[in-house]
């Protein structure tokens, strides 16, 4: 690993992670944030597994010869959280489409515009009681 | 499509980092599942974007100082590679060196999965299982054209059509030997599943979904997936009835490794009915659905 900052793992998941938290929070549009969400997920992944490696070590199955293996519990607990990540993308793709469904559109700004519109309308209708805008 | 190339980037690096499960799991899951999950959903929605009505400054210096703060907290982190970081002193060591003994089988990470750290995995099972459910219950599986025999959504394309059938079979029996080869190798439930289920969407996508659903019917699904949690957690009560604890498998069998090594073959069972059918399931949900307004 000579030449390499020995830091350089952190400094990957924070660039990687932080490319997916400046897409979640300034793109519009929700199938984005999804993907922005998943980058954000892959970085910790990196992050884990990099902490789990040893130098000179192997894979964590027991075989003749070998002495020193990467830490096999970072693995479990990635190995699982991909797919417990891929249910919950999956959840939410099925929000986003309800949301297309209920709104025409799954860009943030036009749905809140659609939400201030009908919050307004409520008012209206309550006619000079404000107070119940939100009920 | 872009995301599919860096899901199997990520595992080329996960195999090269030592974790061969991991690898295996992710360049099954985010170059295939997650891909047709993003391209389906996709499908439904509109297909261009607006351009957001916020600037793009505050995010970015918010996203510079978060950055710029973790950046910071890494500095007295553990070097890469260190054998002495902190991450390896604790339980890690027992694994690697009492875990061949104690339950039997060379992969430590199935070992750790399905055995040192079960209750965990039946709770990821469970949230798997309760994903699925989500999805069924804001989406359902409709039926729809898309849905009767001989319709595929690409048309008709012999090439692929051939080298679908000619791949399928080793597809399904790979995914197999996956299921039963992970207390040995590289492998296990959740990438069985995953792969099995793989197959499947590929069978849909090539030979219409209509005929995939005559295969796997959708209602078959919601029951498989909860056949698989309840294995799991029956294999627990099994045990919990032979007077030990919560999935402590040494009850299984007259001998604790060989008690080990079923529980975990049949833990492992059912987490990848669970996975499978989920998968699945969620495919049918997201491509089934036409898309409306």
């Amino acid at each position: 690993m000579s030449g390499i900052p020995g830091l350089l793992n952190y400094w990957v998941a924070v660039f990687l992670m932080m490319a997916g938290f400046y897409v979640v929070i300034a793109q519009g549009n929700l199938i984005k944030k999804l993907v922005g969400l998943g980058l954000f997920q892959t970085s910790v992944f990196i992050f884990y597994i990099t902490v789990g490696k040893v130098s000179g070590g192997n894979a964590p199955i027991l075989s003749e010869g070998i002495t020193a293996y990467s830490n096999p519990l970072p693995h479990v607990l990635i190995l699982t959280a991909i797919v417990v990540g891929v249910a919950t993308t999956a959840v939410g793709l099925a929000l986003v489409v309800r949301i297309q469904e209920a709104y025409g559109s799954v860009e943030e700004d036009d749905i809140n515009d659609a939400d201030q519109e009908a919050e307004l309308a409520l008012t209206r209708q309550h006619d000079g009681k404000p107070g119940d805008a939100g009920t | 499509m872009l995301f599919g190339i860096y899901s199997f980037l990520t595992a080329a690096l996960f195999m090269d980092l030592d974790a061969v499960d991991v690898a295996f799991t992710e360049a099954a899951v985010g170059a295939g599942v997650t891909t047709v999950l993003l391209l389906s959903g996709l499908r439904l929605t509109n297909r261009w974007e607006h351009r957001p009505r916020h600037g793009r400054l505050v995010p970015l210096i918010v996203v510079g100082i978060t950055g710029a703060a973790l950046i910071y907290g890494t500095m007295d982190a553990p070097l890469f590679g260190d054998p002495d970081a902190p991450a390896h002193r604790h339980v890690a060591p027992r694994y690697i060196e009492q875990g061949p003994q104690e339950v039997g089988m060379p992969n430590m990470v199935t070992a750790v999965l399905a055995s040192y750290r079960g209750y965990d995995t039946f709770g990821e099972t469970v949230v798997i299982f309760t994903a699925g459910l989500a999805v069924m219950l804001l989406l359902g599986i409709q039926q729809g054209p898309s849905a009767s025999p001989g319709r595929a959504a690409i048309g008709d394309q012999p090439v692929l059509r051939v080298v679908a059938k000619f791949l399928l079979p080793f597809i399904l029996l790979y995914a197999l030997y996956v299921q039963m080869h992970g207390d040995f190798g590289a492998g296990g439930g959740f990438q069985a599943g995953v792969i099995f289920a793989t197959g499947f969407v590929l069978y849909a996508l090539v030979f219409g979904e209509g005929h995939a659903r005559r295969v796997v019917p959708p209602r078959w699904l919601h029951r498989l997936a909860a056949l698989g949690v309840l294995i799991y957690g029956g294999v627990g009560l099994v045990s919990l009835f032979g007077g030990k604890a919560f999935l402590d498998y040494t009850v299984l069998a007259h001998d604790p490794v060989h008690g080990q090594h079923l529980g975990v073959l049949l833990v492992e069972l059912g987490v990848g009915v669970t996975v499978f059918s989920v998968v699945l399931a969620i495919f049918y949900a997201l491509s089934g659905r036409k898309r409306q307004a």
